[in-house]
């Protein structure tokens, strides 16, 4: 048997409150292997509490490609930010 | 005539955007990416050898647990360098076979010897410095997963040339024959560490065209100079010398001159003649030969329980 075990992401929550972070990925045969080898390969210095692993092949992703197309319909809004609105300089708490 | 995704990439390098995997990339950037991510990272797998050498010896409990966690982290360099090669289409299994055949290259530097404890100390501050010289400007290189790995990999670098630095300072300060164990290995590391930063730059073929495209930042003498400098100054404080006779403060170039590099021992080391490159090789093969049942017991086991779970369900 001389086959790569598959391929898993990795994601990690720094701290309570914070949300799990993309860090990189490992190879591993099953999914407790892949928890294990993280702690190993992205905690070792106290960098999270908690671990998510996702195996790489059940990640789908847009297509880098199609990027104007795919977010044209939000290029022509700028009236979705709050520097849109003119208001007086003296206003204040708005 | 360039095409489209040719002119695209070629703008997204000039302005600092960086380059992701499923991004259009010339079939010659993939490949020299590949070729300096998958060395760079054999490199850290190899450099766990001549340290781990001296664990067992290592002189108290803290050296000890200090030197495990250093070859920890170089494991986990590896591992991340190897991740951020296969998001370029190479398959793990690959990147091994091409180290174990002899295939692709690793740093010349792990084929010398650990002969005392001072060599040690004299990998960390030196050889890991001029590994960090190296890396920190590769933070900023254009292929994106590297250059997150190598974010990584120099924040926990840094422990590393430091505790390498405290080992020869003590040494420094000890009795004359630990002074003396020190000094010999500044004499026998200078040099193949001086080498790590490569060829002359008339002699490197890739450089231009790796620096064209921001995978490397400084060309390999600019980093050597840089690396030269630091160390002539680092190395008062540790009351012993660099083996270099011409090595001297010059006050026009606002640089340390240095002395003749013997490239003939570079290229033989390179080429497979160094003192340690058959053991090193070697010792490589047969952890990984030693590990296959472990492998194949881990893939049974999940097989196993992919089984047993699909059973349940039906």
């Amino acid at each position: 048997m001389n086959q790569d075990w598959p391929l898993w992401e990795v994601f990690i929550r720094g701290r309570q409150g914070l949300d799990h972070k993309h860090v990189g990925s490992l190879h591993a045969a099953d999914a407790a292997m892949a928890i294990e080898n993280a702690r190993d390969v992205y905690t070792r210095r106290m960098e999270g509490i908690s671990i998510w692993v996702v195996e790489s092949r059940n990640i789908h992703a847009s297509n880098p490609e199609e990027a104007s197309s795919l977010y044209d319909p939000a290029n022509d809004k700028p009236y979705r930010h709050p520097t849109f609105y003119d208001l007086p300089e003296a206003l204040k708490h708005m | 005539m360039s095409t489209e995704p040719e002119v695209s990439f070629t703008n997204k390098i000039d302005q600092e955007i960086k380059i992701e995997p499923k991004d259009w990339m010339p079939e010659q950037y993939r490949k020299m990416l590949i070729r300096q991510i998958s060395q760079h990272a054999h490199s850290e797998i190899v450099g766990m050898l001549p340290e781990g050498n001296w664990i067992t010896r290592a002189p108290s409990l803290k050296r000890k647990a200090t030197l495990i966690a250093k070859v920890q982290d170089e494991a986990g360099h590896g591992l991340y360098l190897y991740s951020a090669a296969e998001t370029l289409g190479i398959s793990r299994q690959e990147m091994l076979d091409q180290l174990h055949s002899g295939k692709a290259k690793y740093s010349s530097i792990f084929n010398y010897p650990t002969l005392t404890w001072a060599d040690i100390g004299a990998i960390g501050w030196l050889v890991d410095g001029a590994a960090i010289m190296n890396q920190v400007p590769l933070c900023r290189s254009s292929f994106g997963p590297y250059a997150r790995a190598m974010v990584r990999i120099c924040k926990e670098e840094s422990f590393h040339q430091r505790q390498g630095f405290e080992i020869l300072l003590t040494l420094s300060r000890g009795s004359d024959a630990q002074r003396a164990m020190a000094q010999d290995a500044l004499n026998r590391w200078w040099w193949p560490s001086v080498m790590m930063f490569g060829p002359k730059d008339d002699e490197s073929p890739n450089t231009l065209q790796s620096m064209r495209w921001k995978i490397k930042r400084f060309s390999n003498d600019e980093l050597r100079q840089k690396f030269i400098d630091v160390c002539a100054e680092q190395v008062k404080f540790l009351n012993l010398e660099l083996p270099d006779e011409h090595l001297k403060w010059n006050e026009e170039t606002r640089h340390y001159d240095f002395g003749p590099i013997n490239w003939t021992e570079f290229w033989q080391v390179v080429n497979g003649n160094g003192p340690c490159n058959k053991q090193r090789l070697d010792a490589r093969r047969k952890a990984h030969d030693d590990g296959q049942w472990v492998r194949d017991a881990a893939a049974a086991y999940a097989d196993k329980k992919r089984q047993q779970q699909s059973q349940a369900a039906a």
